[in-house]
């Protein structure tokens, strides 16, 4: 399966010189995608093979004319459904939206489309983008492709599980708390969550308006860096866009040598807060050991202390739930999406519509949200909320002004089982505390692969960087995925046909990896031998 | 009963909405033209789309700060917008976008002119001013607590014998402004001297139609009265549906007899939103203070704060036009016009500005103040038009005045010139040229019907040489009449006296 093991640079190359022709990669993927979709169930809507067909000639077309040169063209996308697709059902995965189509175009997705790329389908999430397993989701139920017992994580479950099942090179997901990186990890993919203002969200249905960001999901760094350099960019119609130049280390990115090589004197913090209690030891020992590499090879790695990291969780699920509920207020039954039947007056016909239309999860925030806005608890609440984030992207701040990239754990466990998450809301919400924290600071952070939990699923480390210091993110991240080397996807699994032998040989990994638990000390002395030659 | 009414003071403050003129709406390219057919000037973000989002019209913060300004506010550096909460059909997000915490522009005043001394003169709370320089007039400063920027709802159509009802977008994002005051005002006249201002304001800055009737400025009335001398407020209530002047003052007068005749039965005023209906001349309770909404003012996340510089305050400041009390002002004493006249011609600013260039460009502004205010104002009047709509060059009248002067043309003549000018813009001289509208300008032409009247009527001449000067009128007619009007009848009287006295 050669077109499987390739990245979507790479096939775009191969489409790009002849080799391949754009029709023959969207096949392929298309029987990928029809293959594995009744295991993973990632996609909600595939695009109609005729419009497919139609679109994948336009692109030969356009790449013969030279129209389309970019390094992602001729490659099929996914799509997460909160991201308007133009005559493409666009159903935030709630039955509010089943049947919406948008009239237009999310930037993103007219920018994917003037690159050449083309747009395979729609993934699955949690309803509007709210929870972190994708059981929220109204329409279906996406399996973690490593383990159907096992949630892909969430939001954007559909996108990582699809990218990870080998259905797509890559998708768009998007990130209010962790909704990228988070089953990014889950699923043993790589995902990028932008600085906030990078990419446009118009066209995205809004969950947290100052939170949201659209990013990659990929095989690689590089494909993630690819086809960030095609999404983001300011935006006249999203007005919180920067207009800060978007820079990517193309070279760093293509030759991993270099990028090795800028690890040296890169100064990498490690927050402690992000290791504590609630992180299972493996996911600890997993951050401590890419620590390690990265120190081995240059970089100054340290140990550090964002107490704030405490009020993470109440800040962001506030704020975040305030803008839900007036966000997703337009949803009424009046313009759009379901309306009750037969209702009795107007009071009735939003009443019913909303009850009926939204999940539970959904309404849980929209209810928190509107009662933290509400008279009296604004300035117990929401104030104090504004309070906290600002409080804690200063830290972040400070933080900036002498470490060049954060590492932490992208999740503190690898993905929980079915139905083990949701009868906790407030367990699921505190499970975020390694992610919400980089969106309250309005922060870049990529989440990549870096083994295999005990149970065998996979497991991801985050980096961090400072707002808008994505090429330097890139950087150490192409660095590490260098020096951690290739992991094994779910297809080689597939192609070995026998799941428990992996487990197995997963397993016996693992007693290694328990082996070096007590190496854990030695190595954290020599991320400390690091940071003393540096200072 | 009046003496016992006397001992309640009215207490006023108004909320005044402006619908500006930019030509798009505050947060999308939407066009804000009126009337056009249901929901074909809407896109995504004014029918609230999902994953739709708003940018911000510069033009509507430039407006903003122009009325601020001339309101003398002080204006916030940075500003935000909110978003506030509530479902209503004709608001297709069930949010609007409008400013609560950081309007634009604050604490500003304004002054108003009142006619007369009256039944105000006993109010001591120290905002009455003195009487104007006028001596009949009196002045009044009205402080104004905020201005703010928000868009307009959509309109919702009820279906006469439907059981639904339709949502017209169009109006949905049109560019708002809000201003509110202080409760200076005492009573009626001084609303509506308030509104006034500022509907001349917004025209003067040309930011808004300012009309009351025809939505374009909506204004609700805060009022609560109190015994006289009291220095607390007693509970208001809030006027809604307020679309003239004459709505206003009746509303007023109402709630105030309404308010009044509740506190002498002991009953208490209930803190509640009415609604006025000018047919009936009375208004019924829409909402009171208990099941008021809970609008859960947040900051809008999508639009960010605007930063307005002091560099972009002065320019706007310094681009200021000259209003109308200054103009008022100057016409008397660099024109000597009439307090009246110079009151008339700056009802608009168009007018004042098109009267002030035709004075200066034919060096009579007397004369020029004339045409204004006798055949300009009456074209106006008996076409149903607005000053606004006079778009000719203000050249051409002054050359047709100029012409009129020198008895280039005859006042008769001088009046179709004008009404040509006023339709096509003509230009006066060649259009009086190739009409033959110019007076007989040639002497010996003139001379020569002169003579054939007086010798076609011996007797006539017989008998005004023997005192009947009322036969001299009969001369001027025929020689008009044989000239077929083109003579300025001003020379043909000079040389008829001079053909009957040399002749004697």
């Amino acid at each position: 399966m050669e077109l499987l093991q390739m990245q979507a640079e790479e096939l775009s190359g191969k489409i790009k010189s002849g080799e391949l022709g754009v029709w023959e990669a969207v096949s392929f993927y298309k029987e990928r995608a029809a293959l594995a979709e009744p295991e993973t169930g990632a996609f909600l809507t595939l695009t109609e093979e005729a419009a497919l067909k139609r679109r994948a000639d336009e692109v030969q077309e356009g790449i013969k004319s030279g129209r389309y040169q970019g390094s992602l063209a001729g490659v099929p996308v996914a799509v997460k459904d909160n991201i308007c697709t133009k005559g493409l059902r666009t159903s935030c995965a709630s039955e509010m939206l089943e049947n919406f189509v948008p009239a237009y175009d999310a930037t993103v997705v007219e920018r994917m489309q003037a690159a050449g790329m083309i747009v395979f389908g729609k993934t699955n999430l949690d309803e509007f983008a709210m929870g972190s397993t994708t059981e929220t989701s109204a329409l279906a139920r996406t399996k973690n492709p490593w383990n159907v017992q096992h949630v892909p994580g969430g939001s954007s479950g559909g996108s990582c599980a699809s990218v990870a099942a080998g259905e797509i090179p890559l998708a768009l997901g998007t990130d209010t708390g962790g909704s990228i990186r988070k089953p990014a990890a889950y699923c043993g993919v790589t995902g990028f969550k932008p600085t906030y203002g990078r990419v446009s969200r118009y066209g995205m249905i809004a969950y947290a308006s100052s939170l949201d960001q659209i990013g990659p999901v990929g095989r690689s760094v590089s494909d993630c860096a690819a086809l960030y350099g095609i999404i983001a960019g300011n935006d006249p119609r999203d007005a919180v866009t920067s207009k800060e130049e978007v820079r990517i280390p193309r070279t760093a990115l293509s030759d991993a040598s270099e990028a090795v090589g800028r690890l040296k004197g890169m100064r990498i913090g490690v927050p402690k807060e992000y290791l504590g209690e609630g992180t299972q030891e493996e996911v600890r020992k997993a951050v401590w050991e890419a620590a390690a590499l990265l120190a081995r090879n240059g970089a100054v790695v340290e140990e550090i202390s964002l107490p704030l990291t405490e009020y993470v969780i109440s800040a962001y699920y506030i704020i975040a739930c305030a803008e839900a509920g007036s966000n997703l207020a337009r949803f009424d039954g009046v313009k759009y999406g379901y309306r009750a039947k037969e209702a009795e007056g107007l009071q009735e016909m939003y009443r019913r519509s909303r009850s009926e239309g939204f999940g539970e999860e959904v309404k849980r925030r929209i209810l928190l949200g509107s009662f933290v806005l509400s008279a009296g608890y604004y300035d117990a609440y929401y104030l104090k909320a504004l309070k906290a984030k600002r409080l804690i992207k200063e830290e972040f701040d400070r933080t900036f002004a002498s470490f060049d990239c954060l590492l932490t754990p992208s999740a503190s466990e690898t993905a929980p089982e079915f139905g083990t998450s949701l009868p906790e809301p407030l367990r699921m919400y505190l499970s975020d505390i390694d992610t919400a924290g980089v969106n309250l600071a309005g922060l870049p952070a990529i989440s990549i692969p870096c083994g295999f939990g005990g149970n065998g699923l996979p497991l991801g480390i985050q980096l961090i960087a400072d707002r808008f210091c994505e090429e330097t993110l890139f950087c150490v991240a192409r660095a590490y995925e260098e020096l951690r080397g290739a992991l094994p996807a779910v297809w080689e699994r597939e192609d070995a046909g026998k799941a428990g032998t992996r487990q197995e040989s997963r397993g016996s990994r693992n007693e290694k990896d328990a082996g070096t638990a007590g190496m854990k000390k030695e190595e954290r002395r020599e991320c400390n031998a690091g940071r003393g030659k540096a200072v | 009963m009046q003496g016992e009414e006397k001992q309640y003071e009215t207490v006023i403050g108004l909320e005044v909405h402006v619908e500006l003129s930019t030509k798009t709406k505050i947060f999308c390219g939407c066009s804000t033209r009126f009337g056009a057919p249901p929901n074909t000037q809407t896109c995504p973000v004014c029918t609230g789309m999902p994953g739709s989002l708003p940018v911000l019209n510069r033009q509507v913060v430039e407006y903003a700060l122009a009325l601020g300004l001339a309101l003398h506010c002080e204006v916030n550096r940075y500003c935000r917008f909110d978003r506030k909460n509530y479902f209503y059909p004709d608001n297709p997000q069930n949010y609007q976008i409008s400013q609560l915490y950081l309007p634009v522009c604050y604490d500003g005043e304004v002054e108003i002119a009142l006619a007369g001394e009256q039944e105000e003169k006993r109010e001591g709370n120290g905002n009455g001013a003195p009487a104007g320089a006028a001596g009949t007039g009196r002045k009044k400063k009205i402080r104004i607590h905020e201005l703010h920027m928000e868009e307009d709802a959509g309109k919702l159509v009820h279906e006469e014998n439907g059981d639904c009802s339709l949502v017209d977008y169009n109006r949905s994002g049109v560019p708002l402004i809000e201003i509110v005051s202080e409760p200076d005002m005492r009573n009626a006249e001084e609303a509506i001297a308030y509104l006034e201002k500022l509907c001349m304001l917004c025209r003067y800055l040309g930011i808004s139609d300012g009309k009351l009737q025809e939505g374009s400025l909506r204004a609700d009335v805060n009022l609560s009265v109190r015994e006289a001398g009291s220095g607390t407020l007693g509970t208001r209530t809030e006027m809604k549906n307020l679309n003239s002047f004459r709505a206003v003052s009746r509303a007023v007068a109402e709630e105030r007899r309404r308010q009044i005749a509740l506190l002498k039965e002991g009953k208490k005023v209930v803190q509640e939103t009415r609604r006025w209906d000018d047919t009936k001349g009375g208004s019924y309770p829409i909402r009171s203070k208990e099941d008021a909404e809970d609008y859960r003012y947040f900051p809008e996340p999508d639009v960010p704060p605007v930063v307005i510089s002091r560099e972009w305050t002065d320019e706007i400041r310094s681009r200021l036009p000259e209003f109308k009390e200054e103009k008022e002002e100057r016409y008397q004493k660099e024109f000597g016009l009439s307090a009246y006249d110079a009151g008339v011609l700056t009802q608009s600013r168009h007018l004042a500005e098109l009267f002030e260039k035709t004075a200066v460009l034919c060096g009579n502004p007397k004369k020029a103040a004339n045409w204004f205010m006798g055949e300009v104002l009456r074209l106006l009047k008996e076409r149903g038009r607005e000053p606004e709509e006079l778009w000719f060059s203000p050249e051409h009248l002054a050359a047709l005045i100029k012409a009129a002067e020198q008895g280039k043309i005859n006042q008769a003549n001088a009046q179709k010139v004008f009404a040509e000018i006023v339709e096509r813009d003509v230009e006066p001289l060649s259009y009086m040229k190739e009409q033959g509208l110019e007076t007989l300008s040639d002497e010996g032409a003139l001379r020569l019907a002169a003579e054939e009247v007086l010798a076609g009527n011996p007797g006539l001449v017989a008998e005004f040489r023997a005192g009947k000067e009322k036969v001299f009128g009969f001369f001027v007619g025929q020689v008009m009449k044989k000239t077929k009007g083109m003579a300025d009848p001003g020379k043909v009287n000079e040389l008829l006296r001079q053909l009957l006295g040399k002749t004697e």
